[in-house]
């Protein structure tokens, strides 16, 4: 039922607070509330910190309990736990999130302008094959399966096209 | 001043011994043409500080007649240099005026007064104005500009026939108004004064350095024009006045020398044309505070 586990080495994204946003791996637990945290990659300080603003994620550090700051790093460093991180698609929501709420006026018209583009090459394809399927469709009835099929291959492609699209204009 | 001059001359005599073997006489050229260059200088600019110590404020130490004879103004009359009378008599006004007679009397000249005796005096002098403190005309007041609007940047229009457009921003005039224009050929919108308070400054810039625009655009080349002129007998009083506006050969040439410059910008950045000409709205779950513009 539950598969990441408070333990030494546990690395925590931390999501209110003064630190809000940054990783850290759990150096020791206190109490029932609190653990000694340090993330020396991540620009926190080692100290205690409550559970309630920790959020644990998938990755583990070892160390032996109340290791100093200097093997924490390590441990972090030789798991490149920051490239892992940005890696994972977690980290890739935030980041979209942030994206978004900084664009500007011009970059929603610019977005809007490529998601109309991207739903009509969409729209395009699937009246082609509606219109063959149609046409087929009154001999054989293997019709419909190559429609759905096709329609997934065809969204993934324009998609991951315009999500570049979408993260470079983002980007200006 | 003489003490000055005494100082003046004790310095070339004092250094001349001294400097005798290297260059003796460019040096000594030199310093005499400095020091003239140098007096006089002085001369005019120095001020003695004040001859009156303070003692209180307000207060000095010496009385009027103590100053005039500390700052020895019994020396010093001033007249304003002797014109030369002789050539040129001051030019006394014209008083009168000679007229022909028209009309009925025909023939003949009659003497009119230029400035005339008023009509009417007033019984009560206007009574005095009490003594106010910074309160200034507009004409005088302080323009203001946001940070955010300068030369270039794309506005989003709130009021007005043009509501919703954006538009770019090209100078601030006198009266602190925002000069705007479309340009027309992209949404209709003309050379055109906005208030600031009503307009939505975007952090998208068009970058107008090189823009000439010209002088004549002013407030007073965009004020509305009244007619002033009615005949008030006369029961259609409303008809005279301007109902129809109509754009003048001036408008147009003005419009299009700006426009052709900054289009040329436009047209640099990628889908700015098609930018300016949308329209902002609002639309479900879209909330102005936290959009960043």
């Amino acid at each position: 039922v539950f598969k990441r586990f408070v333990e030494i080495g546990r690395v925590a994204f931390i999501s209110f607070g003064p630190h809000a946003g940054k990783l850290v791996a759990i150096v020791d637990v206190i109490d029932q509330n609190r653990a000694l945290v340090d993330g020396p990659c991540s620009g926190v300080r080692r100290q205690a910190m409550p559970f309630k603003c920790m959020q644990l994620t998938d990755f583990v550090l070892k160390f032996p309990h109340s290791a100093r700051q200097k093997c924490v790093r390590r441990a972090w460093e030789k798991e490149n736990i920051n490239e892992k991180w940005a890696a994972t698609r977690w980290a890739k929501k935030i980041e979209a999130r942030e994206k978004k709420a900084k664009m500007t006026d011009f970059d929603r018209y610019k977005v809007m302008k490529a998601k109309k583009m991207r739903n009509r090459i969409i729209k395009h394809e699937m009246k082609k094959l509606q219109k063959l399927a149609s046409q087929k469709g009154k001999k054989p009835e293997k019709a419909p399966k190559p429609e759905k099929a096709p329609k997934a291959e065809k969204a993934p492609k324009p998609q991951k096209a315009h999500k570049q699209e979408k993260a470079q204009k983002a980007q200006k | 001043m003489a003490g000055e001059k005494a100082a003046a001359e004790k310095k070339p005599g004092e250094k001349k011994p001294a400097k005798k073997k290297p260059g003796e006489k460019k040096p000594l050229e030199q310093k005499p043409i400095q020091k003239e260059g140098g007096e006089k200088k002085k001369k005019v600019k120095k001020h003695h500080a004040s001859r009156n110590p303070v003692l209180a404020r307000g207060i000095g130490r010496y009385s009027r007649s103590a100053m005039y004879a500390r700052k020895a103004l019994y020396k010093r009359k001033y007249t304003a240099p002797v014109t030369r009378i002789e050539k040129k008599k001051r030019e006394k006004p014209r008083t009168t005026i000679t007229k022909p007679v028209g009309g009925d009397k025909n023939g003949g000249s009659r003497v009119v007064k230029i400035r005339k005796m008023p009509r009417y005096y007033p019984t009560e002098d206007v009574p005095r104005k009490l003594l106010s403190h910074g309160k200034k005309p507009f004409s005088q007041h302080k323009r203001r500009l946001r940070a955010s609007i300068t030369p270039g940047t794309v506005l989003i229009l709130l009021t007005g026939r043009h509501r919703g457009k954006r538009v770019v921003f090209l100078k601030q005039l006198d009266t602190g108004l925002l000069l705007v224009t479309g340009p027309l050929v992209v949404n209709r919108v003309p050379l055109r004064r906005a208030h600031q308070k009503f307009v939505i400054a975007t952090s998208t810039k068009v970058d107008i350095s090189g823009v000439k625009i010209p002088k004549h655009l002013t407030d007073t080349y965009f004020k509305k024009k009244r007619l002033r002129k009615p005949k008030h007998q006369e029961g259609e009083i409303f008809d005279t006045e301007k109902e129809k506006y109509e754009i003048t050969e001036q408008r147009k040439s003005d419009q299009k020398v700006v426009d052709s410059q900054i289009l040329a910008r436009i047209k640099k950045v990628p889908q700015l044309r098609g930018y300016l000409r949308s329209t902002f709205c609002l639309s479900n779950g879209v909330y102005p505070h936290k959009l960043v513009f």
